[in-house]
């Protein structure tokens, strides 16, 4: 085989990892938009804010603590101990579900009924208070985060695949990261699909995603759906906040990961769990190919890009995305 | 004659008796107690009072307007009355949500259709199971036995359902897909799976043909025979109403005007007033 050949296997392998990423994001937005028709803005700052929130924990921070130093003068910073990974993912998340109860109880319970627009808007509105109640309690200096996963290229892949080419090819490069990722990123998403399909909650959240009003009268409550809808947005947003935060440290660009999710949506459908998938991986190896093949002739940096352009023609084509419902009103 | 319904004869003997077709209608099971409700300064239902007895089937009728399907959402705990009681099983009902009601064994369909649409009817009929299903989600999302029996006897009672209201052949086909009459049989159905002590129907036969309100008649009898299920309905085909029910509460502009047995209704002065028009002279 020739080494053009398979290079462009390797990069259209990086594109599907990559490309899992993408649909890790998407995924948050689809859960919640599904069962409740709010676009959700703040799910980017969810995923750092929970990837924040692990950091603190794992490393003993004190939350608040400036504040706290600030007002009556101590000078605290930590606990002075360090809780294991496990542990502190499972914190972590009691922390978004609590985030999550917070939300629908002091926000969404109080527009029930309103304009998706005015949805949308108090989604931005918790995307900025959440972004600055993750600075208050832990910090806004720059993290890392350590939880031990595997980084790198992988030897082995390399070893393996370098004979498959002559001599001008050196094997794949396959980062052990993304690797670790798309396995967590599969496995989180057959949990998903799996609760949806088979739990009495997951049957109550594709009620009420569909029919509100049908839904009470088989005697569901709406709020207590929001919150888990909202809740299981939240572990997407950990998972997600772990694997980006792993990979590029833990900071506020974390956060922009959401507008990465976009496009995806826009090709998946805002409505689809599969189609967040397939958006994602479309995406990531779109634009990886695209910057393969095309990219040296226009000048590169066409990753920034491609996405957004693959968007737009969806969005002059196939509005609905495609896997989303197409909506057809009968007159 | 025209004064045998008024609102003070309502409650006459409430010993039970058998009907001549040989149903057992028993004690008071939901007693409305000067029922007011206003949306601002508009007054949907202004003081009503009436009851429904165990086994029986109870027509809420009126002219457009009258305030009978704020009545019925006043019951399923949609709406919430400013002024009056509800009593539910001799006891008297707090402030309650819609789907506490529903948890309490009172279902309902709506006049414009309330189905999930993109799920089969299947799916649909399943939700109304809800309540009944207790293992966790744990145990049902991995699949096991327990989950699995469970989904079983449910599954069975959906079946016997579907069998029951002759919808096998559309069991898989999304709701979305299916033709008016047979979507106010599937919500009808998912009603029935939840086995309700009170069944609230708004409408069943609205906009259907003669035949096949000829079929949900049939049906809601089938229920109420079968089931021992009490139904409130509203209902504007007075042939039908005067047909299915054993009592019947008139109502216009959101007072009672009427209540008694069809024929006590149908020679209520009042009743007739507002369902012809009456001259002013």
């Amino acid at each position: 085989m020739s080494a053009d050949f398979l290079y462009g296997i390797e990069v259209i392998l990086n594109g599907l990892m990559a490309g899992v990423m993408y649909a890790l994001v998407a995924l948050g937005f689809v859960l919640i938009f599904k069962a409740s028709g709010i676009f959700n803005f703040a799910q980017g700052v969810m995923a750092l804010f929970a990837a924040l929130t692990l950091v603190g924990i794992m490393e003993g921070q004190i939350p608040f603590s400036h504040l706290i130093n600030e007002i009556f003068g101590t000078k605290i910073h930590n606990f002075g101990w360090e809780v294991p990974a496990l542990l502190a993912i499972a914190l972590t998340l009691l922390v978004m579900v609590a985030f999550a109860w917070a939300v629908q109880q002091f926000l969404f319970k109080h527009l029930v009924g309103q304009e998706p627009i005015i949805l949308f808007m108090a989604t931005i509105g918790l995307a900025y208070f959440l972004e600055g109640m993750g600075d208050l309690m832990w910090g806004s200096n720059i993290k890392t985060l350590d939880l031990g996963l595997p980084q790198g290229g992988s030897r082995v892949i390399e070893e393996l695949s370098a004979n498959l080419g002559g001599d001008d090819f050196y094997g794949f490069f396959i980062d052990k990261l993304d690797m670790v990722a798309s396995v967590v990123a599969i496995i989180l998403v057959l949990a998903l699909i799996a609760f949806s399909q088979y739990t009495k909650h997951g049957r109550a959240m594709r009620a009420v995603a569909d029919d509100h009003q049908a839904a009470l009268s088989v005697g569901i409550s709406l709020n207590f759906i929001w919150v888990l809808v909202w809740s299981l947005a939240g572990l997407v947003a950990l998972v997600a906040g772990v694997m980006w935060g792993a990979k590029s440290g833990v900071q506020f660009s974390l956060s922009l990961i959401a507008l990465k999710a976009l496009p995806v949506l826009m090709l998946g459908g805002f409505t689809s769990i599969p189609g967040a998938i397939v958006g994602g991986l479309i995406i990531g190896v779109g634009e990886k190919l695209f910057e393969y093949t095309v990219g040296p002739m226009i000048g590169g940096a066409t990753e920034n890009w491609f996405a957004y352009v693959l968007a737009l023609l969806f969005l002059v084509f196939r509005p609905q995305g495609l896997f989303g419902e197409k909506i057809i009103e009968r007159v | 004659m025209n004064e045998t319904a008024t609102p003070q004869m309502q409650d006459q003997t409430l010993e039970d008796y058998t009907t001549a077709d040989g149903r057992k209608i028993g004690g008071v099971m939901m007693d409305l107690k000067s029922i007011t409700l206003r949306f601002g300064g508009l007054i949907a239902i202004n003081d009503i009072s009436f009851n429904i007895r165990q086994g029986e089937i109870r027509a809420i009728i009126g002219p457009n307007g009258a305030g009978k399907s704020s009545m019925l959402n006043v019951i399923s705990g949609f709406y919430q009355p400013q002024e009056g009681e509800v009593w539910f099983m001799g006891k008297k009902r707090p402030t309650m949500r819609p789907y506490k009601v529903a948890r309490q064994g009172i279902a309902r369909t709506f006049q414009n259709i309330a189905l999930f649409e993109g799920m089969t009817v299947l799916d649909n009929i399943m939700t109304g199971r809800l309540n009944f299903m207790k293992t966790g989600w744990v145990a049902q999302s991995i699949w096991l036995g327990s989950a699995k029996k469970e989904e079983t006897i449910n599954r069975q009672k959906v079946e016997e359902i579907i069998d029951f209201l002759e919808i096998q052949t559309i069991r898989k086909t999304p709701v979305g897909r299916l033709p008016y009459g047979l979507k106010k049989r599937v919500e009808l159905a998912r009603a029935l799976a939840a086995e309700p002590n009170l069944l609230l129907l708004d409408e069943p036969m609205a906009g259907m043909n003669v035949e096949e309100k000829e079929d949900m008649s049939r049906f809601i009898l089938d229920v109420n025979d079968e089931f021992g299920t009490t139904i409130a309905l509203i209902e504007h085909d007075m042939g039908v109403v005067m047909d299915l029910s054993d009592r019947v509460v008139v109502m216009d502009y959101g007072k009672k005007i009427g209540d008694g047995t069809p024929d006590e209704v149908r020679n209520n002065q009042e009743v007739i007033e507002a369902y012809l028009g009456v001259s002013h002279d």
